[in-house]
């Protein structure tokens, strides 16, 4: 379809077969086809190499109380404890008199996503007020599950949550569940 | 008898102006992919659903990797250079102009102040050797051995003078990296009462 034309250099009149020196005619579909992959391809990589950037908000640091114990509605909080192996335990209201939980989930859809869309309807049914969660990441959590439960927060659209720091009797509870070791 | 013959109309197009338009396009892409400066700590980021972009500019970027190890940077030249003009102050170390122009180049930097001035008399490629810088001494106090506390202060200093914004910090951490590290770097942000921030992540597909 494409095509340059070169001139055949003079009509010859004497009848010989001039077939060879006819025009060459090059087809340059292929070198467009290959300059819109190029253009493409740069156009992607390079709005792509930009990485991406979670916005995070933690509570104001409190000098008297370092250990930063929220006062929260319990009915309505779902603690999720970020333990070893990739593996989440999550308990609804107090961890002494738990509305429901704790219970050991995977990360991603089969486990804990699952479980927050599921409070996120069932809780403002019953007290009437939004879900509020709190993450408690444990010291043999990586930072991968940390970005991957805050992406969870996203995903479930949680409006409240935030970042705690995780009590004793709760990592006592991770060490008897083999949820906290390197 | 006459046949109807219906003319065939010539079907070719001359392509050789959209082939040059799109080599032109072609390079313009290519030139305007801006070269990054290799990282000294090449950090490998978890996946988010997140499609924030970063910003260009009044920017800090912490990275945290290699077994807690702190990396710094921030965006613009002329905040590079303010920022180390408060350092020198804090830390009684001059600077000379060439030292100032050689540092407001570097993307990152994981040196204590007292081998800075080393690290900027060397090579872009040395300075990126893995293993050669050892990280900027942290703790939780706000005494001058907390040089990442301040850094990261006279970086929000400098950008409020120069440029009237408040500078967004954020925290690059390794996807292996044990919290207790990233808690590390987000305690020295509270000390500074910034609580707000951001992670760094690469695009994960749903």
């Amino acid at each position: 379809m494409a095509e340059l034309n070169q001139d055949g250099g003079g009509k010859d009149k004497s009848g010989k077969i001039r077939a060879k020196k006819q025009g060459g005619r090059v087809d340059l579909t292929a070198m467009v086809d290959l300059a819109f992959l190029l253009i493409t391809f740069f156009m992607l990589t390079t709005s792509l190499n930009k990485p991406n950037a979670m916005d995070v908000a933690v509570p104001d640091k409190n000098e008297d109380d370092p250990e930063d114990r929220l006062e929260v509605a319990h009915n309505r909080t779902v603690t999720i404890l970020l333990g070893s192996n990739n593996k989440i335990v999550w308990y609804l209201g107090e961890f002494d008199n738990p509305l429901e939980g704790p219970e050991t989930v995977d990360y991603g859809a089969g486990g804990i996503r699952d479980v927050l869309l599921e409070k996120i309807k069932e809780i403002p049914q019953t007290t009437g007020s939004d879900m509020i969660v709190v993450i408690r990441p444990s010291e043999h959590s990586t930072h991968r599950n940390l970005v991957e439960i805050l992406d969870e927060m996203k995903i479930v659209d949680a409006q409240i949550y935030t970042l705690g720091t995780i009590l004793p009797f709760e990592i006592e509870f991770l060490e008897q569940h083999g949820l906290y070791n390197e | 008898m006459a046949r109807a013959k219906v003319k065939r109309a010539s079907t070719t197009i001359d392509m050789t102006a959209m082939c040059d338009v799109s080599f032109l396009l072609l390079t313009f892409f290519v030139l305007t992919a801006t070269a990054r400066q290799p990282e000294p700590l090449p950090v490998d980021t978890p996946a988010s659903v997140t499609q924030i972009k970063v910003p260009d500019d009044n920017f800090g970027m912490i990275t945290v990797g290699e077994g807690g190890k702190l990396f710094f940077g921030i965006t613009g030249p002329q905040t590079r250079v303010r920022m180390l003009e408060l350092m020198s102050e804090k830390y009684q170390i001059p600077f000379t102009q060439e030292e100032k122009a050689r540092f407001s180049l570097m993307d990152s930097f994981g040196v204590p102040i007292g081998n800075l001035k080393q690290l900027i008399a060397m090579d872009m490629n040395d300075r990126t050797r893995a293993g050669l810088q050892p990280g900027i001494p942290n703790d939780t106090t706000k005494n001058l051995t907390n040089e990442m506390f301040h850094w990261i202060h006279s970086a929000r200093t400098a950008t409020a003078q120069l440029n009237d914004v408040q500078m967004r910090i954020s925290i690059k951490g390794d996807a292996d990296e044990k919290y207790p590290d990233i808690k590390k770097v987000i305690d020295i942000l509270q000390s500074q009462d910034l609580n707000k921030f951001s992670l760094i992540t690469s695009l994960k597909s749903l």
